[in-house]
């Protein structure tokens, strides 16, 4: 199984975030999102990536990106898991057929059952514009997503991401 | 990731620095006052720096993810304020050393070490509220970020992510030590 590259369109998907709502990506159309796929919920805090991700949320929608962050766990696990947290972006369940989303962006890993740990930057036309897969036991970070993000023609005006723009601190 | 795993942003005057500006080694650690994590590491670093003294030089940035920890921002925030009084080391010792005690009382907690400091309450508070303070930290934050720091703590040793136990953190520097002396 092999991680789409860059260039590629990104499949489709739709899959719950809490027991009665869904997400599908073409909801985003006109926007960029972030895809992290991860292996699974509660992993410890220090070392989390999503609570790296959750900080970057203001940095993130000024480069006009939304987060989704996939696992193969159920809808239970993620309501308490963002609860828990305080994580302000969607948890998507790619539980039945499990697995089937990271499948169709070629990071399952059937060994382990469930979706490795990795980075999809998806352009608002759908494209995939960036990919990267972590080895699973290591956090990628987030410098790559931000480069990415950047890189991007509709982001090259002169956005600064670096200082805080004090509304939205105030805010948080 | 490696080619994003270098300090993104070079060590100069406005960082938080203890130690020979010539030393063979600089360790910069991202860290958050309220992570249980970096608790646990800052004995190893007082060890660390101990045993090198002379040799190493000792960068503290700010890394605090403050949805996990609630008070991680203001404990940063309080040891930028304590640095406009030359206080900030003692500011950053005390609140590691003293993580247990302060972190179930928040900002009640806080103010324990701002006696315990002696520091003035009332200047402290309004050095806090300029915005500068809180530019600092987030200047630290975004910093670490694009140099692929992924949780705290996170340390460079001479520019580079160290990404060995921290354990093993001391005998990583005094091979670099041993082989530049």
């Amino acid at each position: 199984m092999t991680i789409l590259a860059a260039c590629a369109t990104a499949p489709e998907f739709a899959l719950h975030s809490t027991p009665d709502q869904s997400v599908a990506l073409k909801e985003f159309h006109g926007r960029n999102v972030i895809l992290a796929f991860y292996p699974a919920d509660w992993s410890p805090v220090c070392s989390d990536q999503l609570a790296l991700y959750n900080e970057l949320l203001d940095e993130f929608a000024l480069l006009n990106a939304q987060l989704l962050a996939i696992s193969v766990d159920g809808v239970w696990s993620h309501a308490a898991l963002a609860r828990k947290r305080k994580y302000h972006f969607p948890l998507l369940s790619d539980f039945e057929p499990k697995g089937e989303v990271a499948r169709a962006y070629g990071v399952y890993d059937d060994k382990a059952g469930v979706a490795g740990r990795a980075l999809f930057v998806i352009d608002g036309d759908g494209m995939i514009r960036w990919s990267y897969l972590s080895p699973m036991g290591v956090n990628p970070g987030a410098a790559g997503i931000i480069n990415a993000l950047e890189a991007l023609p509709s982001n090259n005006s002169q956005k600064s991401i670096d200082a805080p723009a004090p509304d939205a601190r105030e805010a948080s | 990731m490696v080619e994003e795993a270098a300090l993104a942003v070079p060590v100069s005057a406005h960082d938080h620095i203890q130690g020979n500006a010539h030393a063979v080694v600089t360790l910069v650690e991202y860290g958050d006052f309220q992570c249980p994590a970096c608790g646990m590491a800052y004995p190893l670093v007082k060890q660390i720096q101990q045993r090198y003294t002379g040799n190493l030089r000792f960068v503290f940035r700010h890394f605090p993810l403050s949805q996990a920890h609630p008070y991680a921002q203001m404990a940063a925030e309080l040891a930028e304020a304590a640095a406009a009084e030359g206080q900030f080391w003692a500011m950053h010792d005390w609140l590691y050393e003293n993580q247990d005690g302060w972190t179930p009382h928040g900002g009640a907690g806080l103010e324990a070490g701002v006696r315990a400091l002696g520091l003035d309450q009332q200047a402290l508070a309004a050095t806090m509220r300029s915005p500068d303070i809180a530019t600092h930290v987030r200047r630290d934050f975004m910093g670490g970020v694009r140099s692929g720091v992924n949780g705290t703590p996170s340390f460079y040793v001479n520019g580079y992510l160290y990404q060995g136990d921290f354990d093993a953190l001391a005998h990583a520097i005094g091979r670099l030590i041993a082989r530049q002396s």
